[in-house]
C-alpha cells in the first residue's frame, strides 16, 4: 500500500538552530499517527512544512506515490491537506460561517458573496459535529473554547481533508470536549482519513494513536506501533531521546 | 429556544431567555442607533443655541457639502485601520492630486496635448489622471507596508512630508484656478441636482433601500433562517424612507437667492421670470459621496476582498494560514485609499474652484478621527462605512455649530479634541458592557 503522506528526509533550520533535522514519517489512509515531544522538539515545526505555512530547505514531500510541491497555505489545501493548528487560527472578530469558509468563500452567481447559503452550511455541519453549537452569528470570540474547536474543526471535515492535521486540538477543552474531539477523530479515521495528531498527553495518544513517533532537539528518535510499547517506553524515549530496549 | 417570529439568533443565553425589547425586535444596531442619537442630541442643542439657525435648509445644505470630503477618504481609512494600518499621508496625497488634476485642466491638457480650455473632455481626463495619481501613489505605500515591512505609520509619515511637498513642485507653489466649469460643479453649491431630479434620486433610492430589505427578508426565508416580525420589517422601512425623503426635502427647500437666478437668467441672454424660484437640492457631491458609500459597503460586506481586509484584521496569521495574500491585500487597500483621496480631492479642489497649496492640510487628523468616532477599532476588525460617514458628520455639525455660535478657534478644537477621546471610552465601555468584538 502507498503511503498517503510520505515525508523523506525533511530538514529545516532558523538562523542556525536546526529545528527539523532529516526527519522521515508516513501516513496511510485511516491511521492516526502522534507526534510527541518536548516543547521545542521540532513537532509543530514538522508538521507547518506540511501544511505550506514554513518551506523546508530539504527534503520531499510525497502525496499518494507521487512527489508533492507545497508552498503555501494554498498549496497543501490543493493536496486536501487540512491542518487545525495550535492558535486555532480564527479571525476573532468574524462568526463561524466566515471562518470556516475563510479563502474559499461561496459566491452567488454576480460573484457576491453567498452568507446566507454559507451560514445554511455551518448550521448543517455543526449540527453533526457539535449539536450544542448554537451561536452561528455571533464573533468566535464569544465562544467557548470547545466551541472555537468544532469551527475548526468543521472547516476541515466540510471541504473533504483526506489527510488531517491536529496540532494539540484538545490543549484548551474541558473533560467533556476533549472526549468529543476524540470521538470525531476516531469517526474521522473510520472514514479514511490519515491524521497527523501533536499532543503532550502520552495517555491520550495511546488511545488516539495506531504509531507514535518522539523527537528531540529537531531530530526523529523513533516510531513505534503504540499496542508494542508501553506509556513508560514512550516516556523514556521523550525524555532521553533514546528507544527503548525492546525485552524481545 | 425561541419563536419563529423572534429574532436574535446570536444573543447569549441569559438574554435570549428575556423578552425581546423593541431594539432587539428592530435587530437595528445598537452602536448605529448611538451614534444616530449623538448626532441629534448635538443638532437639537446647537438650534436652540442658535435660535433655530443651525436646523435651516441653508445650513443643512452646507454642512452636508462640508462634510463630503473628510467622509469620502473616511470610508477608505475604515480599511485601512480594520487591517491594523493607518494612514497619515491622506490630506497631502489629496493635494496632489488635486494639483495634478488642476495643472491637468489648466495647463497640460491645453499646452501640451493641445486640448482648448472649456473642451468638455477636460474636466474627465484630469479627474481620471488623479484617480490614477491617487491609486499608484496608495499602491506604492501600500507596497512599502506590505512587502517590505515598513510599518504604515512610517511610509504615510514620509508621504505626508512628500506628496504635500510634491504638489508645490507641481504647481510652483502657485493657486491654480479657475478650474472647469463642469469641475467645478463636483464641488456642492455650483453643481447641484434641483428639485425635479433630486425627488427622482430620493424616490430611487428608497425603493432601493426597501427592495434590498424585502430581498434580505426572502433570502432569510429561503434558508428557514428567523426573520423580523413584518410590523418590524414595516416600521424600520418607514423610518429608512422617511429618512431618506425627509433630507431631500430638507435640500429641496433651500432656495437659490434671487439675485444669483437673475444673473444665471442674464448670462443666458434672458429675462426672469417675475416670482420665479428655484431650489437647490441635492448636491452633486453629496450623491457621490452616496454612491462611494454604497460601493465601499458593497466591498466590505459581499465581497471576498472585504472580507479578508476583516479577517485579516482580527488575526492576520489566520488569514495567512488559510491561504489569503495579505501582502498583496495591503497593497490594495492603500491603493483604494489613494483612489478615494483623488475623489476628495475633486470635491475639495472643485468647492474652492481652485487649487491652492494647503489644500486639504491636517486632513489626516480629521479623517481618522471621522473613523475612529464612527467605531472603527484602532486594534484591527472592526469598523463600518456608514459608521465613519456619520463621524464625519457629527465632527463637522460641532465644528461648524460652534462657528456659528461664535466659538473661538482654539475652544473648537479642544472641543473635537475632547470629542474624540470621549467617543472612543464610550465605544470600549459598550464593547466591554456588551462583549461584541
Amino acid at each position: 500500500m502507498t503511503p498517503l503522506v510520505d515525508l523523506r528526509n525533511i530538514s529545516i533550520a532558523f538562523g542556525g538552530v536546526q529545528a527539523v533535522d532529516n526527519v522521515s514519517l508516513d501516513l496511510y489512509p485511516g491511521e492516526v499517527v502522534g507526534l510527541l515531544g518536548h516543547n521545542g522538539a521540532g513537532k509543530s515545526t514538522l508538521i507547518k512544512i506540511l501544511s505550506g505555512a514554513y518551506k523546508a530547505d530539504s527534503g520531499e514531500i510525497w502525496i499518494d506515490g507521487k512527489k508533492a510541491v507545497i508552498n503555501s497555505p494554498r498549496d497543501a489545501r490543493a493536496h486536501n491537506i487540512e491542518t487545525i493548528h495550535q492558535t486555532l487560527a480564527l479571525a476573532d472578530n468574524l462568526p463561524a460561517p466566515a471562518n470556516l469558509f475563510l479563502g474559499r468563500e461561496l459566491r452567488t452567481m454576480f460573484g457576491f458573496l453567498d452568507d446566507s447559503r454559507m451560514e445554511a452550511e455551518t448550521t448543517k455541519i455543526m449540527a453533526r459535529l457539535n449539536p450544542n453549537f448554537k451561536k452561528i452569528a455571533d464573533p468566535v470570540s464569544a465562544l467557548s473554547g470547545g466551541q472555537r474547536q468544532s469551527v475548526a474543526i468543521a472547516r476541515a471535515v466540510y471541504f473533504n481533508a483526506r489527510i488531517l492535521i491536529m496540532d494539540e486540538p484538545t490543549a484548551a477543552l474541558g473533560v467533556h470536549e476533549t472526549k468529543m474531539v476524540a470521538d470525531l477523530i476516531m469517526e474521522l479515521k473510520a472514514q479514511g482519513l490519515g491524521i497527523f495528531l501533536i499532543s503532550h498527553d502520552t495517555r491520550e495518544m495511546m488511545e488516539l494513536c495506531d504509531r507514535v513517533s518522539v523527537m528531540k532537539n529537531g531530530q526523529l528518535i523513533g516510531t513505534e506501533r503504540v499496542e508494542d510499547v508501553t506509556e513508560d517506553d514512550i516516556l523514556s524515549m521523550i525524555i532521553m531521546g533514546k528507544k527503548a530496549e525492546k525485552a524481545a | 429556544m425561541s419563536t419563529p417570529d423572534t429574532a436574535t439568533r446570536s444573543s447569549s443565553g441569559s438574554q435570549s431567555s428575556r423578552k425581546k425589547s423593541l431594539i432587539d425586535t428592530l435587530e437595528v444596531d445598537t452602536r448605529l442607533l448611538g451614534m444616530i442619537g449623538a448626532f441629534i442630541l448635538v443638532a437639537i442643542v446647537f438650534n436652540i443655541m442658535t435660535d433655530g439657525r443651525f436646523l435651516t435648509p441653508r445650513n443643512v445644505f452646507n454642512l452636508t457639502i462640508q462634510t463630503v470630503s473628510v467622509a469620502i477618504m473616511a470610508t477608505g481609512m475604515v480599511f485601512v485601520i480594520v487591517t491594523r494600518h493607518i494612514d497619515l499621508s491622506v490630506g497631502a496625497l489629496l493635494a496632489t492630486c488635486s494639483a495634478v488634476m488642476a495643472m491637468m485642466q489648466t495647463a497640460w491638457l491645453p499646452q501640451l496635448l493641445g486640448i482648448p480650455l472649456g473642451h468638455p473632455l477636460i474636466p474627465w481626463l484630469a479627474i481620471g489622471a488623479g484617480l490614477i495619481t491617487g491609486a499608484v501613489i496608495g499602491a506604492f505605500q501600500g507596497w512599502l507596508t506590505g512587502y517590505l515591512l515598513i510599518p504604515a505609520f512610517i511610509v504615510t509619515l514620509g508621504g505626508l512630508l512628500v506628496w504635500r511637498n510634491v504638489a508645490w513642485y507641481l504647481t510652483n507653489g502657485q493657486t491654480i484656478g479657475p478650474l472647469d466649469p463642469t469641475f467645478q460643479m463636483f464641488g456642492g453649491i455650483n453643481g447641484t441636482l434641483g428639485e425635479f431630479w433630486s425627488w427622482v434620486i430620493g424616490i430611487l433610492a428608497t425603493i432601493a433601500a426597501l427592495a434590498a430589505l424585502w430581498s434580505k427578508r426572502r433570502d432569510k426565508l429561503r434558508h428557514d433562517f428567523p426573520v423580523k416580525p413584518v410590523w418590524a420589517e414595516l416600521a424600520l422601512g418607514a423610518i429608512i424612507a422617511g429618512a431618506i425623503l425627509g433630507l431631500i426635502a430638507v435640500l429641496n427647500s433651500y432656495e437659490v437667492p434671487a439675485a444669483r437666478l437673475r444673473r444665471e437668467f442674464e448670462s443666458r441672454g434672458e429675462v426672469m421670470p417675475d416670482g420665479f424660484t428655484a431650489a437647490y437640492g441635492l448636491p452633486i457631491s453629496v450623491l457621490l459621496l452616496i454612491v462611494v458609500a454604497i460601493v465601499m459597503t458593497v466591498i466590505a460586506r459581499r465581497t471576498s476582498l472585504g472580507r479578508y481586509i476583516f479577517a485579516t484584521g482580527g488575526n492576520p496569521q489566520a488569514a495567512e494560514l488559510s491561504g489569503i495574500n495579505t501582502r498583496l491585500l495591503t497593497v490594495k487597500v492603500f491603493a483604494i485609499m489613494g483612489a478615494l483621496c483623488a475623489i476628495s480631492a475633486v470635491v475639495a479642489s472643485a468647492r474652492l474652484t481652485n487649487h491652492s497649496n494647503d489644500i486639504g492640510t491636517l486632513d489626516e487628523l480629521r479623517v481618522i478621527a471621522a473613523a475612529v468616532i464612527g467605531g472603527t477599532a484602532l486594534a484591527g476588525g472592526i469598523g463600518t462605512i456608514y459608521g465613519a460617514i456619520l463621524g464625519a458628520l457629527i465632527m463637522q455639525s460641532l465644528q461648524s455649530g460652534m462657528a456659528m455660535i461664535g466659538v473661538d478657534a482654539p475652544l473648537q478644537n479642544i472641543v473635537v479634541g475632547s470629542v474624540l477621546v470621549l467617543a472612543v471610552l464610550i465605544d470600549i465601555i459598550y464593547r466591554r458592557r456588551t462583549g461584541k468584538g
